[in-house]
């Protein structure tokens, strides 16, 4: 049997990992990926905390918030790749250290 | 060790190993392949938690739809597809460090929590059903609200990203 | 329980008190259980590709008034064999620059994600791979996972055509997949589940006299997904050089091969046990194998129906395509799920034949209305030809607005 803290590191590391991606990646996409790693990280933990400390009725709740978060991070990656392809189409580079002018 | 404990540790390996790759490669082409190795493993995770429906729909979703966008975006910014130079900011190591701070402090005060090596109790037959999950989601004193608020945000996006991506340069005679 | 009346139990009964007689723990007996029971079911699928590779070359050669493969053997059945053969002992060429890893990973991902599909098709009432819940979802989703070979293919090759087919490829699989998923919505909406077992088990009726407007977006999209004729655009000889498997040779090639012939077969597979009833028929529930023999049956009337249609249309342009799928098929699947939940639930369910002909005259509507939509677009929106007036084989719905004076 798996006690839950296993889980838990699991999920903590998981959303470390996505956040250094976030913070220290030159390239845009790589910060996107970072950004799917950490909301997988929550799914894991709602996924774990729902199996272990379901309610009586409903005995749906966590998973109800997990689909919704499967739904929002669906739509939130595909705006921001359209956003990285129309800063590309304009500025020519996703570099994150070349895109800091706020015209045009 | 039983069997899922090992199921779990190779499943926990590969995720955070290929996460780790996913975050630090150099071409952004292996990149989206190690987070689709990543989103695999969660999906693997998901299949212990007897989530199984949720198991499926992360691959069908994160890794039929996600990964293949992540792909397109990579090609489509086509110098990050040819880039080979470091793909990290200077000063890397300070947030790896912080971080690992962060996560050991995190863990060890989570630890204190009383229900932390809590064993998982039996799970009632109605909550791997689907028709429980499809009820709660229309229910009105359920999560009606949510579910049609999250469709209105799909559409949102939808509509956000077609306007954001067309080529306004074919529009021009 | 007999052999006859429940094989696979029987033989996962006799193999476990067979290991553990040989000292082996009762895990481990599951696990090698397992592996068996997946070996036998995967090479039982790949045996039977080599069949259809021979069955699909003589009836293309029927329907293109020439006999096929005649020489290796009686009506040529070794002819499989000797491309066996012949594409084991081809050298692998891996070109300079290529990614090793996607290049290498790609055909295992496109054969696996076909295989897969296998898993989850109950091939009698006791015959199945695993009885998921979650059937119908499984299979979309191991679908995609094939998809992703496809991409890993088009980016690990170094060769600007296979990468610019690959993403074509994967811009029509993806999109084809909409309707299907809309469309398999409606079998699993009437039998109450979204696993296959239970599909198969509540078609009194065979699903396709319920939704025969659903069945047929089924199989065109499933012919789609497949990437078949007239679909193949994507893996044309005169079009991008075979595409995303041009710098493929040897058993690679011969996996992406293999796995385009199983899929259709398995595309026919999971229609008949989606829309035909499965392994249903007079006295299947009760002799096993006779439930697996109609469902061979139906799969292989079904697999024709496939085979006709490749070698008899035209291949379809991209756009043409995309505009099939989007402003077509999408729409109408979604007009097709809530109408045909609302008229399911207004009829009550015991007269089956006035159901069935309300299901029917909704359906046909439906599509009538489409068409007349459709037709009324294309004539408002006429394609511009600037030429000389000249004859064109066109349908009549389509108008062409000519220009008279041009140079072609």
């Amino acid at each position: 049997m798996i006690p839950l803290s296993w889980y838990l590191i699991l999920a903590a590391a998981l959303m470390s990992i996505g956040l250094f991606g976030v913070i220290t990646r030159k390239n845009l996409v790589g910060a996107l990926i970072g950004i799917e790693l950490m909301l997988n990280a929550v799914n894991i933990n709602l996924v774990a905390f729902w199996r272990y400390f379901h309610n009586a009725r409903p005995e749906m709740d966590g998973l109800v918030f997990v689909a919704l978060i499967f739904v929002v991070a669906a739509g939130e990656t595909a705006i921001g790749l359209a956003l990285i392809i129309s800063a590309y189409r304009s500025r020519k580079t996703v570099d994150v250290n070349e895109l800091n002018l706020l015209k045009g | 060790m039983s069997g899922m404990q090992v199921i779990f540790l190779i499943a926990a390996a590969v995720t955070l190993g290929s996460a780790i790759a996913a975050v630090s490669a150099r071409k952004m082409l292996h990149a989206a392949l190690w987070l689709v190795l990543a989103l695999l493993g969660v999906a693997v995770i998901f299949a212990l938690l007897e989530a199984s429906f949720f198991a499926v729909v992360q691959v069908l979703v994160y890794i039929g739809a996600i990964s293949i966008l992540v792909i397109f975006a990579v090609m489509l910014s086509r110098t990050s597809l040819t880039d080979e130079g470091s793909q990290t900011n200077r000063g890397w190591w300070v947030a790896a460090l912080g971080l690992v701070i962060v996560l050991i402090g995190v863990v060890a005060a989570l630890s204190l929590w009383p229900k932390w090596t809590a064993m998982p109790g039996a799970l009632p037959a109605a909550a791997t059903d689907m028709a429980t999950l499809g009820k709660q989601l229309v229910d009105p004193n359920g999560y009606l609200l949510p579910f049609e608020l999250s469709s209105i945000l799909l559409l949102a996006a939808l509509v956000g990203a077609i306007y954001t991506a067309v080529d306004k340069k074919e529009e021009k005679p | 329980m007999s052999f006859l009346a429940d094989p696979v139990n029987f033989i996962t009964q006799w193999l476990s008190t067979l290991l553990i007689g040989w000292g082996a723990s009762a895990s481990f007996t599951q696990l090698i259980l397992y592996i068996i029971g997946a070996g036998a079911l995967t090479l039982g699928a790949l045996f039977f590709t080599v069949f259809l590779i021979w069955l699909e070359r003589k009836i293309g050669g029927r329907f293109q008034d020439r006999l096929g493969p005649n020489r290796l053997g009686p009506w040529g059945i070794f002819q499989p064999i000797a491309d066996m053969l012949k594409i084991f002992t081809k050298e692998y060429i891996t070109p300079t620059g290529a990614d090793k890893v996607p290049f290498n990973l790609a055909p295992i991902l496109a054969v696996g994600g076909v295989l897969a599909m296998w898993a989850v098709i109950p091939y009698a009432s006791t015959v199945f791979g695993v009885n998921f819940n979650i059937g119908v979802v499984y299979l979309i989703a191991v679908g995609a996972i094939g998809d992703l070979g496809i991409i890993m293919a088009g980016l690990g090759s170094n060769n600007k055509y296979a990468l610019l087919s690959g993403f074509r490829a994967v811009a029509n699989l993806i999109s084809y997949e909409v309707p299907m998923v809309l469309v398999l919505l409606i079998p699993v909406l009437f039998s109450g589940s979204l696993g296959m077992n239970d599909i198969v088990k509540s078609q009194q009726t065979w699903n396709i006299f319920l939704a025969p407007l659903a069945a047929l977006i089924f199989f065109t999209t499933s012919i789609a997904e497949n990437g078949r004729a007239p679909f193949d655009l994507l893996e044309a000889d005169s079009e991008l050089v075979a595409g995303f498997n041009v710098e493929y040779s040897g058993l690679k090639f011969g996996m992406f091969y293999v796995a385009d012939f199983l899929h259709s077969f398995t595309a026919a597979l999971v229609f008949s046990t989606v829309f035909l009833g499965g392994w249903r028929g007079p006295g299947a529930e009760t002799i096993p194998i006779l439930g697996f023999v109609y469902l061979i049956l139906k799969s292989s009337l079904v697999y024709f129906l496939i085979l006709h249609i490749r070698f008899t249309i035209p291949r379809f342009r991209i756009d043409q395509m995309m505009d099939f799928n989007w402003k077509f098929l999408t729409p109408i699947s979604l007009v097709l799920l809530m109408v045909t939940i609302v008229i399911d639930k207004l009829i009550p369910t015991d007269l089956t034949f006035i159901r069935i002909s309300v299901h029917w005259a909704v359906n046909i509507l439906i599509w009538v209305a489409a068409d007349r939509i459709l037709s009324a677009a294309l004539k408002s929106h006429p394609a511009k030809v600037v030429a000389r007036p000249r004859p064109l084989a066109r349908p009549p719905h389509v108008a062409v607005d000519e220009k008279p004076g041009g140079e072609i």
